[in-house]
């Protein structure tokens, strides 16, 4: 569970380009997939900056399952949290091989030493997990990751990610760069990874029918307020666009001070 | 013509160490570290001071290499914990170096011929081999190691380091060391070679090194090799194209230029050289149509 209480923060503070883009802001999470909705500008990659301790707010906690992470550098946090960005050589390293890439996750928050990287007897654990995403990376563990294909290297992010169950996931537009039919193969394998592995998500997406299909919960943000928050049963495709569309793109980001 | 070869393979294997180095930085990291210039001559004075202290010359040599992972911790300082930009960070350590350089032995020139070398009683290529094959033995194992690995993968991808749980900027002040270390070990071979430490014998190392990466990169292009191998090759390479020019009589006063003109050169063709043999192609290919 993943708990935001009185979050503020502003950009460029002091100055006459204030930005307040949260203020007292509060959220919950305890779904399996909250997917997280708003115009551009909004405040949602903040939100996860935030979350992950990229960028500090002023205020606020971070609680995630009880612990208070406020405090933790990113590089700490990623012991609790996956991230998956819209870019889908955000997550990788692409001048290293798929098997370097996924011994490096499988190494995720543990003590990196001297010893060889690749362990020959872990390789047919990684090609199962590899064959699960059907893009037939399995057969391709000795190629570069820079010579993949987006959809491929973005699957790869996300297994990577998710590879040492992190408490929390967070997806930030990680379909938006893809076709969509790689779109939708890597929604499906992102929902079964969230289900059988139980992880909380929080799932940025511009998508109205990806986030009812495929997430539990929908927050809507606009202005550094949480505008609309139901159960995705509960809300239809035709009514969750319409409030999308009432909104004013672009400006909703918090006035200028 | 066979003391030409000689001389430029000797030169060739001193390069390799610090392509070798300057590999971690430029290759690697992505960090364009100009502090080389001074590093290449700190280990020249490091070692000067050292042997001429009565220390012997392989204890001299190690600790040129210390001092120069040293200058790279002063980089890495300078760039990391004050936020002053790579390039910027680099010139002014090695603007600080040329001080230090002058003060270690207290003169801009040391000359070394009384001192003993760890070239004495053994062939001198012998020696630089055995160095130079070490290095990128050491290197090769190190670049497979968990560490090694986020090394490489720092230069890539630092938000997949951090992601990993790991602070990035630990992985740039090994690399850093390490690579200033090589550099300065591959000054202190350089004084040992040439009998004298010098204040300029670091002006222009830069593209010296940078040169021998890209000529190796460029001519083994298709091969399937470790980029320590490269090195070595470019720089072998790359000095027996400097020698061929002096041997074909170009006055040795315009040397710099003609490097920095085999760096533009390679450049060029890894840039266009393949768009030109499209079009010598498709002229073909019209030609054969007509």
């Amino acid at each position: 569970m993943l708990e935001i209480k009185n979050l503020s923060k502003s950009f460029n503070a002091g100055t006459c380009n204030e930005i307040k883009i949260f203020s007292d802001f509060n959220l919950v999470i305890k779904e399996e997939c909250t997917g997280i909705l708003g115009t551009n500008g909004c405040g949602k990659s903040t939100l996860f900056n935030i979350i992950s301790g990229v960028v500090m707010p002023e205020k606020g906690d971070i609680i995630l399952n009880g612990k208070c992470i406020n405090k933790f550098k990113e590089n700490d946090r990623a012991k609790y949290i996956g991230r998956v960005f819209q870019n889908p050589s955000m997550g990788v390293s692409p001048s290293l091989t798929i098997l370097e890439n996924i011994s490096l996750a499988d190494k995720k928050c543990q003590r990196f030493t001297f010893k060889n990287l690749i362990r020959k007897n872990k390789v047919g654990e990684y090609k199962e997990l590899l064959k699960a995403l059907d893009l037939g990376l399995e057969n391709k563990l000795n190629t570069k990751v820079k010579f993949l294909s987006g959809g491929q290297r973005q699957s790869l992010s996300l297994l990577m990610a998710a590879m040492n169950k992190p408490e929390l996931l967070l997806l930030d537009e990680h379909t938006a760069a893809l076709d969509p039919k790689t779109s939708r193969l890597i929604m499906e394998k992102t929902q079964e990874l969230i289900k059988t592995r139980s992880i909380t998500t929080m799932m940025i997406s511009h998508n109205v029918k990806d986030a009812i299909k495929y997430s539990d919960r929908i927050v809507m943000i606009d202005g550094g307020k949480v505008i609309l928050d139901v159960k995705s049963k509960d809300i239809t495709e035709k009514e969750l666009t319409g409030i999308y569309n009432s909104r004013n793109y672009g400006s909703p980001i918090a006035e200028a001070v | 013509m066979n003391t030409l070869i000689l001389t430029s393979i000797e030169q060739g294997l001193i390069f390799a160490v610090l392509a070798i180095g300057v590999m971690i930085t430029f290759k690697i990291l992505d960090f364009a570290d100009m502090s080389v210039e001074g590093t290449f001559p700190l280990g020249a004075f490091v070692f000067a001071r050292f042997i001429t202290q009565g220390v012997d010359p392989v204890t001299s040599t190690l600790a040129a290499f210390l001092f120069g992972s040293l200058a790279g911790l002063t980089t890495y300082i300078l760039n990391i914990k004050l936020k002053i930009k790579a390039l910027l960070s680099g010139i002014l350590t090695m603007t600080i170096l040329y001080s230090v350089n002058l003060r270690l032995n207290g003169k801009s020139n040391v000359a070394l011929f009384e001192y003993s070398s760890i070239f004495d009683g053994v062939q001198v290529v012998v020696v630089l081999i055995i160095i130079a094959v070490a290095v990128k033995i050491l290197m090769d194992i190190f670049l497979k190691t968990e560490i090694g690995y986020l090394l490489i993968a720092t230069g890539d991808n630092e938000t997949l380091v951090k992601s990993l749980g790991e602070n990035s900027n630990k992985y740039k002040l090994i690399g850093l060391m390490l690579s200033n270390g090589l550099v300065a070990l591959s000054g202190a071979m350089m004084a040992q070679y040439q009998g004298f430490a010098e204040i300029t014998m670091g002006t222009g190392i830069i593209v010296v090194a940078i040169a021998s990466v890209i000529v190796g990169d460029t001519i083994l292009k298709n091969a399937n090799l470790k980029n320590t191998t490269r090195a070595i090759t470019g720089a072998l390479a790359y000095k027996f194209i400097g020698a061929v020019a002096i041997d074909l009589g170009i006055d040795p006063t315009d040397l710099r230029a003609i490097n920095a003109i085999i760096v533009i050169a390679f450049l060029s063709y890894n840039t266009f050289g393949p768009e030109m043999s499209k079009i010598k192609k498709r002229n073909r290919l019209e030609g054969a149509q007509c």
